[in-house]
């Protein structure tokens, strides 16, 4: 009887560990799942990398307000503007609007630019074909540079989004940029 | 075979009684002293996380400045949560837990005596490392409990400390939820099946279950805090392609359920307590335990009402909104069977069934405002001001404490064999109650007119509630001294009255607790008991 109980025990103990174990890889898988949440949802104004630049057929009938939002991450030692601030297309017609980012140390940076569009669904009808955020941007000690983003609005958005806002904020990756 | 017999007979036999010296309360692996070691920590923890919210009611007393500087402050209210959710309301439970469940399903010990010792002692050393990050540099943790980067990433030299910390209170738990899981499957008498365990026997249950799903997700999530900031992974990260807001579902994934890890054993104690004093059976036993169930499962599918603001699409925000207003169902379940068990019932009032009253009272206030904030909509006007503190601290004080209260009059002269001084203890039964709602009901109106969360300073159209409050504040920390008093008035002997092996008018029709010795030997049920009561069903 009482060898019994100890084996029913190790047996028990045995698979919750297995379950602790379990668990614990979930927290990790959460992460691809969100990720895959988040495109099918287009939550978080998420957004997928550069597009082929495709012809679409102009929708003369409604214009659509794309506004232009700067940020740097707070210890972010830059200068960066949109020289755009808001402008009306009308979609399927591609556009190509500037901006402007400075390096306001003497030394050389690595910095990248995290976009973020909202509302979120919204998200993936805007499509760029160049952007200076697809990947990290090297900057010599005090260089200033003007960078294009080239995109178009996808006739297929819905009617309801009039405005759609495009933010990116800088972020200082000297310390940790892979390019490194 | 008859080897490993004479081995088993000589491994937990060789000791009869409890060894001389302090060095029993180091290698002890009786359920009854690690229980003891269980509780006597948690109420020490339950002291000094109390002086931190001293702290931070004194600072909030008036508008301004006044004691503290911003970051102490933030690390205060960082502190006083951790310290009591990790250190003094989760670990009494699990004292309890070792002290009663034996004695209560007829068990001679727990399961796993040696492991129960080795978490007992993680703990120790878990609350060590996280009240030593408040000497160093950087100060200790000042970000919330929950720990949200990019805001925690600031921490200074701290921030490794306190992950390690949850780390070690993390394996704590899951082996005292493993070890609770074998005693309750593979350890009771014969008699004790499922549908007849008391409900503290079968909260507990359900509870540990939820500790091993949910405790290695809160470690692998401040695992990734911590490669995020010292081996340049990007899992939070906005410039490496990581998303902060993605930490808050993991989080709430733990930290919902975690909130339930501290209410199901209340609810346990709840409905073994109270008819005792109603001297009635309880009302819809079955029920209580489906409805335990139901919550446990419910929590793991509602974490993102705690992000109702962090701008989910509106599909996302309706259905953790509905499913959020469904665990009011099981709840209302539950305190409607209270209720019924107390209706017509002979009730008699001593301490434990005072604070027990109180609770069925209070926590459903707290149900309420939670319900109010399930509402996503209406939820963007109560986040992160003082209307959740106020729901948060009415379903963990006169609920989740005043249970532990409870437990501790209910349970004490059984333990130590000697009553307890009644009067002291309905004496700090009304300080209590009333000074919990002067501390904690005005924060409803303060976060209603948009006093935010987590800081030491406010505009002065909150000040006269927020005086209050902090009047109640201390009126309730000081009461508490009383229970300090009692509990080692107690121990020395109490009244001088001995309490009978039933302490309580026919308890022993209740629980197998009753029907061994007060104060019971240190070796119980070494032989299971044949027969086992059935008044509680
Ligand atoms: C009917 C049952 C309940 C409902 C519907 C409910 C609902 C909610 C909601 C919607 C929030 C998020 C509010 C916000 O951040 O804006 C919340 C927060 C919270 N609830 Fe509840 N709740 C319930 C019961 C409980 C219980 C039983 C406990 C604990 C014993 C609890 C503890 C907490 C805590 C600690 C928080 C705040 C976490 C934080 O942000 O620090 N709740 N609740
Ligand atoms: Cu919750």
């Amino acid at each position: 009887m009482k060898e019994n109980v100890t084996q029913k025990n190790t047996r028990l103990v045995r698979i919750l560990v297995f379950v602790v174990l379990g668990m614990f890889g979930f927290g990790y898988a959460l992460v691809p799942l969100y990720d895959v949440l988040c495109d099918i949802t287009g939550l978080n104004g998420k957004v997928e990398a550069a597009v082929k630049e495709e012809s679409y057929e102009v929708d003369k009938s409604r214009e659509i307000t794309v506004e232009f939002m700067t940020a740097l991450n707070e210890s972010t030692p830059m200068v960066f503007r949109s020289e755009t601030k808001k402008i009306k297309v009308h979609p399927g017609e591609y556009h190509t609007v500037n901006f402007y980012a400075e390096n306001k140390t003497d030394k050389a940076m690595v910095a990248r630019a995290i976009p973020s569009i909202s509302p979120g669904p919204a998200a993936e009808y805007l499509k760029k074909i160049e952007c200076f955020c697809f990947s990290e941007q090297t900057f010599k000690a005090r260089e200033g540079k003007t960078m294009p983003v080239r995109f178009v609005v996808n006739p297929e958005l819905p009617e309801k989004y009039k405005t759609i806002t495009l933010a990116y904020t800088f972020f200082d990756n000297t310390e940790t940029s892979v390019k490194k | 075979m008859s080897a490993v017999v004479a081995e088993h007979e000589h491994d937990e036999h060789h000791d009869h009684g409890p060894q001389k010296g302090l060095l029993r309360w180091v290698i002890t692996t009786n359920h009854k002293d690690i229980g003891t070691l269980y509780l006597v920590f948690s109420l020490a923890m339950f002291f000094i996380g109390g002086a931190m919210a001293m702290i931070i009611r004194a600072e909030l007393f008036e508008p301004g400045m006044q004691f503290v500087d911003p970051q102490f402050f933030n690390s205060m209210t960082t502190m006083h949560a951790l310290v009591m959710v990790f250190g003094a309301v989760m670990p009494a439970f699990v004292g309890l837990a070792n002290w009663m469940i034996p004695m209560m399903i007829g068990a001679p010990d727990m399961a796993l005596p040696r492991m129960n010792n080795m978490s007992f002692w993680m703990l120790v050393a878990g609350v060590l490392l996280l009240a030593s990050t408040l000497f160093m540099e950087g100060g200790a943790p000042a970000s919330g409990w929950t720990l949200y980067p990019p805001l925690v990433l600031q921490t200074g030299a701290a921030l490794p400390f306190a992950i390690f910390s949850v780390h070690l209170l993390g394996i704590s738990s899951i082996m005292g939820a493993i070890n609770i899981i074998a005693t309750i499957f593979n350890m009771r008498a014969p008699a004790m099946t499922l549908m007849k365990m008391p409900l503290f026997v079968w909260t507990w249950l359900i509870t540990a279950f939820l500790l091993i799903a949910i405790m290695p997700v809160f470690a692998g999530a401040v695992t990734m805090l911590l490669t995020d900031r010292f081996f340049d992974t990007s899992f939070f990260d906005a410039a490496g392609g990581g998303d902060p807001v993605l930490y808050q579902h993991i989080f709430w994934f733990f930290g919902h359920p975690e909130v339930y890890v501290m209410i199901l054993p209340t609810f346990g104690v709840a409905s073994t307590i109270i008819p005792v004093f109603a001297r009635k059976p309880l009302f819809g036993y079955s029920s209580m335990v489906y409805a335990t169930a139901s919550i446990a499962f419910l929590s793991f599918i509602v974490w993102a009402h705690h992000m109702f603001t962090v701008g989910m699409p509106v599909a996302g925000e309706l259905y953790f909104m509905y499913a959020t207003m469904l665990i009011a169902i099981p709840t209302g379940v539950k305190v409607f069977n209270w209720t019924a068990t107390m209706w017509k019932g002979s009730m008699t009032f001593e301490t434990p069934m005072l604070f027990s009253i109180a609770f069925v009272v209070l926590f459903t206030i707290g149900g309420f405002t939670g319900l109010m904030m399930s509402i996503a909509p209406s939820d963007f006007q109560y986040h992160d001001t003082y209307f959740i503190v106020a729901h948060f601290h009415y379903t963990l004080v006169p609920a989740s404490v005043f249970i532990l209260m409870a437990a501790g009059y209910y349970w004490l002269p059984k333990w130590t064999g000697n009553m307890y001084n009644e009067r002291i203890g309905k004496l700090h039964f009304w300080l209590s109650a009333v000074s919990v709602n002067i501390l904690f009901f005005p924060q409803h109106f303060l976060g209603l007119a948009g006093m935010p969360r987590r800081i030491p300073d406010y505009a002065v159209q909150f000040a006269d509630w927020n005086m209050i409050s902090s009047i109640g504040g201390f009126i309730f920390g000081i009461s508490q001294l009383l229970f300090l008093y009692i509990v080692i008035d107690t121990i020395k002997g109490g009244t001088g009255e001995k309490a009978t092996d039933e302490v309580w008018e026919d308890a022993h029709k209740h629980g197998l607790e009753w029907t061994l010795p007060s104060p019971p030997p240190y070796h119980t049920f070494t032989t299971p008991p044949a027969t086992v009561p059935t008044e509680h069903i």
